[in-house]
């Protein structure tokens, strides 16, 4: 039944939105068993809901599919969804706008669940738009003039990406009959070589990269998850560029354009520019949220360094990475929210010595910040070492050295983020924080725990985690 | 087919001086009312590449509907006194007036490519299609797609009551 | 395909690639706000002319009317948010010069 996590979305969001008075309280609570639903539904894996025919898809002849990637994908768009969902139950105040939030979010799930699920590059493009337009309303929420800025820069830049997919699609469509994975591939593959298909398929690459914030397209991406709602960017920088950018690059270049070696050495060069780039942008600020957005722009140069590998190593290491990626991520902006909560503040200048007052936070940032730099036993640290093994496996020994230096660099920026916030003097106007509310604490310490529970089993994992890539990648 | 390909010429030209003209005029409500144009241009050339259900889509929403959004944007956000204008007709040519020429510099090069390799873009076409009625494509093969639309509508409507709300 | 449509091909691909550079100049060299929407409105239709031309030259009309009216669908939608966007930030500041509101920095 793939088609309900379109449409069950979609009623949610109409039963919602009734002007009963009851909808304003169970609202937020409805939407959050719907996501726990969804990742429910994955982990636990029950037949009776994965294999039983799709009557509604064969209805409206809806032509969706799922495996292993899509599966990792919608857990880490459950959870991710869940966190920002609780985290702004927290902190947005007024009563309508947080009817707004959950309707947004909802549109903005059934975006991302479609780009993961579909099996055609023009409705690819269709829910690319969907979760799009849901982000750049949720970026712009509180209507102040940063988060105005950031939105108006995010909506140039994905239009451009835009006009690139589409300019791509059109091109495809010269050659192939029908605009779905299966017919464009098979016209690839027929005209190997001609120049208006090659240009297509860079183009379209092109244009992904400026979705998944890769470098030279990533200037969007510090402003947007800065200057967003602390809710609305856990759910930006832990789930939407990598649904719209890491896995539709993965997905298309696998079923769709087919490995050669200049994709392969586009890719590495993307990744490993992103890391770079990222790693050095993230030490030079000196607020926290814009360090985390920088540390997106690095982690989203692993994903694609592992990926364009080309080996199953790599690509699994890619998958893994996303997952932790998510997970890592969010928990530092859930962090992060909890100190703006409480301070008001994001400069990291004004702050200090806030683990005595907030140790929760304190303890699970310290969990997250080791994810992200690769400690172990966290899991952070076992999808980084699959990616070096899977770059020195394909002997590109300049990229390995390069992804180990900065995974030291990414440790010493993320430690500045732990001494400045939460080690240190407390200056005098902090003398009053408390820890921030249940809804900040307690999705920290859900996702804290699936970090270290993560990180300690991955060895038992390993083998049910590596076979099913491997049935992926045939 | 000499005449066909003279019209066609005709308006090729035409929709990329009003394209050049929306850019290049200094004034944001010229600008509109060139984009206005060069919608309704689009329209006539999408209707004669045998695609008469788009043409009207295009020329009612985006020659109509845009038009008239961008204008009521241009009014509420702003006036400018005369020398103000002035000053902005100076720096605006300083800046765009390099339009005219790269455009014209690109279409030669394109040329040139052109007559050296009339070959450069082959294409492999693929079978006709079985089926040619859009309403039939629309509501029967692309049902997905009609379904993001209609989240997309709800997306700006939740976005029009975000942005436009009284205080 | 024939000789014909292989010229009209490339001379509407010609105005296409034109049309697009028209709509890139004008969203990178402007300070205002509503001029970078209307470049990008300009490169809307590059595309959409694009999309068109693909479906005359392979005889798919059907299939081209499907996408260009899907595309311009989304296109008025993101076009409102865009001019959501910008008339809450003429309220904050009462100028759309982006300059006034470049406060953050790379």
């Amino acid at each position: 039944m793939l088609s309900s996590f379109l449409l069950v979305p979609l009623l949610f969001l109409i039963i919602l939105n009734l002007p009963l008075k009851i909808m304003q309280k169970i609202a937020f609570w409805c939407a959050m068993l719907l996501v726990a639903g969804q990742a429910y539904l994955v982990l636990a894996h029950p037949a009776g809901f994965w294999d039983r025919t799709d009557d509604w898809a064969n209805f409206f002849k809806l032509k969706l599919f799922a495996d292993n990637l899509t599966y990792v994908l919608l857990l880490s768009i459950g959870i991710v969804v869940f966190t920002s969902l609780f985290v702004a139950w927290q902190t947005i105040e007024e009563p309508k706008r947080r009817m707004n939030f959950v309707s947004l979010m909802l549109i903005a799930l059934i975006g991302m669940n479609g780009t993961v699920l579909l099996t055609d590059i023009f409705s690819l493009y269709v829910f690319l738009e969907v979760t799009a337009v849901a982000s750049f309303i949720l970026i712009a929420f509180q209507c102040d003039l940063k988060a105005l800025e950031g939105a108006f820069k995010y909506i140039i830049l994905s239009a451009l990406a835009t006009m690139l997919i589409l300019a791509a699609i059109a091109a495809l469509m010269l050659f192939s009959g029908d605009s779905s994975f299966a017919s464009v591939s098979e016209a690839v593959k027929n005209n190997n070589g001609n120049v208006i298909i090659v240009s297509a398929i860079a183009v379209f690459l092109c244009g992904l990269f400026v979705k998944a914030g890769l470098v030279p397209f990533h200037a969007w991406l510090p402003d947007a998850h800065s200057a967003a709602p602390t809710a609305v960017s856990i759910f930006l920088s832990g789930v939407q560029i990598k649904a719209l950018g890491a896995y539709t690059i993965i997905r298309l270049v696998t079923s769709v354009f087919g490995w050669t070696n200049s994709i392969s050495n586009l890719l590495l060069l993307a990744g490993v520019v992103s890391i770079v780039i990222g790693a050095f942008g993230a030490l030079a600020q000196h607020d926290f949220k814009r360090m985390l957005a920088y540390s997106s722009v690095s982690n989203m140069g692993y994903i694609i360094l592992g990926f364009g590998c080309g080996s199953p190593i790599g690509i699994a290491g890619a998958i893994f990475h996303m997952f932790n990626h998510s997970v890592f991520k969010s928990l530092l902006f859930t962090n992060a929210a909890a100190v703006y909560n409480e301070t008001h503040t994001t400069d990291m200048d004004q702050m200090g010595g806030l683990g005595a007052k907030m140790p929760i936070s304190n303890a699970t940032s310290l969990v997250g910040i080791l994810s992200a730099a690769g400690v172990p036993p966290t899991a952070g640290f076992w999808s980084k070492l699959i990616i070096i093994m899977a770059l020195w496996q394909g002997e590109h020994y300049v990229y390995v050295t390069v992804a180990i230096l900065v995974a030291v660099l990414t440790l010493a920026y993320l430690l500045v983020i732990q001494r400045k916030v939460f080690f240190g003097i407390l200056p005098e106007h902090l003398q009053n924080t408390k820890e921030a509310g249940i809804g900040i604490v307690l999705p920290a310490v859900i996702l804290a725990a699936i970090i270290i529970g993560v990180g300690l089993f991955f060895p038992v994992m390993f083998n049910s985690f590596m076979i099913p890539i491997d049935n992926f990648l045939k | 087919m000499n005449n066909d390909m003279v019209l066609n010429s005709v308006l090729v030209v035409t929709l990329v001086i009003a394209a050049v003209y929306t850019v290049m005029t200094p004034r944001l409500i010229h600008s509109a009312i060139g984009l206005a144009i060069a919608s309704a241009i689009l329209a006539i050339i999408i209707f004669k590449l045998a695609s008469s259900l788009a043409a009207v889509f295009e020329l009612s929403v985006c020659a109509g509907l845009i038009s008239a959004i961008f204008i009521s944007t241009i009014s509420l956000t702003g006036r400018i006194t005369p020398e103000e204008l002035t000053e902005r007709q100076k720096e605006h040519f300083r800046k765009f007036g390099v339009l005219p020429v790269i455009v014209i510099l690109v279409f030669v090069t394109l040329t040139i490519i052109h007559h050296i390799n009339p070959n450069l873009l082959t294409l492999n076409l693929p079978a006709p299609p079985a089926e040619n009625n859009v309403n039939i494509i629309l509501w029967g093969s692309r049902f997905l797609d009609l379904f993001g639309q209609i989240v997309v509508l709800l997306a700006g409507a939740f976005g029009v009551v975000t942005f436009f709300r009284e205080k | 395909m024939t000789g014909d449509m292989s010229q009209m091909f490339w001379m509407y691909s010609v105005g296409i690639f034109l049309l697009f550079i028209a709509g890139l100049y004008c969203v990178l060299a402007t300070f205002n706000l509503i001029r970078a929407v209307i470049g990008i409105e300009l490169m809307i239709k590059a595309v959409t002319l694009f999309i068109i031309l693909a479906g005359y030259i392979t005889g798919r009309t059907g299939l081209a009317q499907t996408f260009a009216i899907t595309l311009i669908v989304i296109e008025v939608v993101i076009m409102v948010v865009a001019m959501g966007v910008i008339i809450n930030v003429y309220k904050h500041n009462k100028t759309l010069d982006v300059r006034t509101i470049r406060n953050m920095k790379g």
